[in-house]
């Protein structure tokens, strides 16, 4: 028996810092706030993303982070930049706000798909990691940008898997399982796609070792139920992956044996 | 003596009175300090140096906070 099954010495390790759940989950899109932490309670998630804006000056604004469980760890993003500048910059205040040194990194290059600029991510995560920063930066499934993020010091990748907030699924299963083969060593984190539970399986069976979601949860018409099942199904994918697949045949292999049936 | 000036927050030009630091730019705009962020012309002002900071005409200040989010 493979002692890498037991699910104490199973854990997710981002830089320093351990987790026992591979579901990282976001906080927006929540229809209530009351709706959001019964998600969050549901899904065992251990860590959550939030995104850093504007303080509006018109009028005044409670703390969105007074609706997290204390727990929680938090994982702020760069959501919404468009260049290495404004991502760094972003990454900056939220290390002063929240005194973390976790920084989703996100620099988006197009509206409509929110589809990473690469380019500029790389530029990012470059400055960010000299600065000291844990660096995860969302980017396209690409191996050969999976091993020039690693290289610049990102503790863990975050490939999409489909377009921010489409819950189209694993669109490229190949890429990750290439990704897989080619990075055995590095933290893989499956970011943006998901749709529903056996997403996030598949993707836990193609060997990510976490999965970020958002709006599979939020946009669920029972939200905690569904944090529950993508809870269930990263536990399942992940037992999947470590217990080895039987290979794929073309033809029938029959269980039972061949001899002895009645005539 | 009040002496008026312009400065830029969040992207909204405001008159305020000098002498003004940030800290006290916090209690104009009746803002709660807890997990802010600060960045005068582009760089993060530290919060213990809030109230030694002493803003200028024309000084461009952006304050965050954190807001639902997820990629």
């Amino acid at each position: 028996m493979s002692t890498a099954l037991a699910p104490e010495t199973d854990v997710l390790k981002i830089g320093a810092r351990e987790f026992k759940s591979r579901l990282i989950i976001g906080t927006g899109k929540y229809r209530t706030f009351s709706e959001m932490k019964s998600a969050h309670a549901a899904s065992g998630a251990e860590m959550v993303t939030v995104a850093v804006r504007r303080v509006p000056l018109d009028r005044s604004s409670e703390s969105f982070l007074d609706h997290l469980d204390p727990s929680l760890a938090i994982l702020p993003n760069t959501a919404g930049c468009y260049t290495a500048d404004e991502a760094i910059r972003t990454a900056r205040l939220a290390r002063e706000a929240l005194e973390t040194e976790l920084i989703k990194l996100e620099v988006i290059g197009d509206q409509t798909t929110l589809f990473p600029d690469n380019e500029q991510t790389l530029e990012a995560a470059r400055v960010l990691v000299k600065e000291g920063f844990v660096v995860l930066p969302y980017f396209t499934d690409d191996l050969i940008m999976a091993r020039k993020l690693l290289d610049a010091g990102c503790p863990a990748v975050m490939p999409l898997a489909a377009p921010i907030g489409s819950g189209l699924g694993i669109q490229n299963p190949a890429n990750l399982a290439i990704m897989r083969e080619q990075l055995p060593d590095a933290t893989i984190i499956v970011d943006a796609g998901v749709g529903t539970a056996s997403d996030a399986a598949i993707a836990m069976e193609l060997g990510a070792d976490a999965v970020l979601m958002n709006t599979a949860i939020a946009e669920a018409r029972d939200s905690a139920q569904m944090a529950r099942a993508m809870k269930l199904a990263i536990e399942a994918g992940r037992h999947a992956y470590l217990a080895g697949r039987m290979q794929k045949r073309l033809y029938a292999s029959a269980s039972s044996p061949l001899t002895g049936v009645v005539r | 003596m009040a002496n008026p000036m312009r400065i830029q927050v969040n992207g909204e030009f405001r008159e305020v009175d000098l002498p003004l630091t940030i800290q006290d730019l916090i209690g104009v705009l009746s803002l709660r300090q807890e997990r802010l962020a600060i960045e005068l012309n582009g760089a993060v002002i530290r919060r213990s140096e809030w109230a030694h900071t002493m803003l200028k005409a024309n000084d461009r200040i952006e304050i965050v906070h954190f807001v639902g989010g997820g990629c």
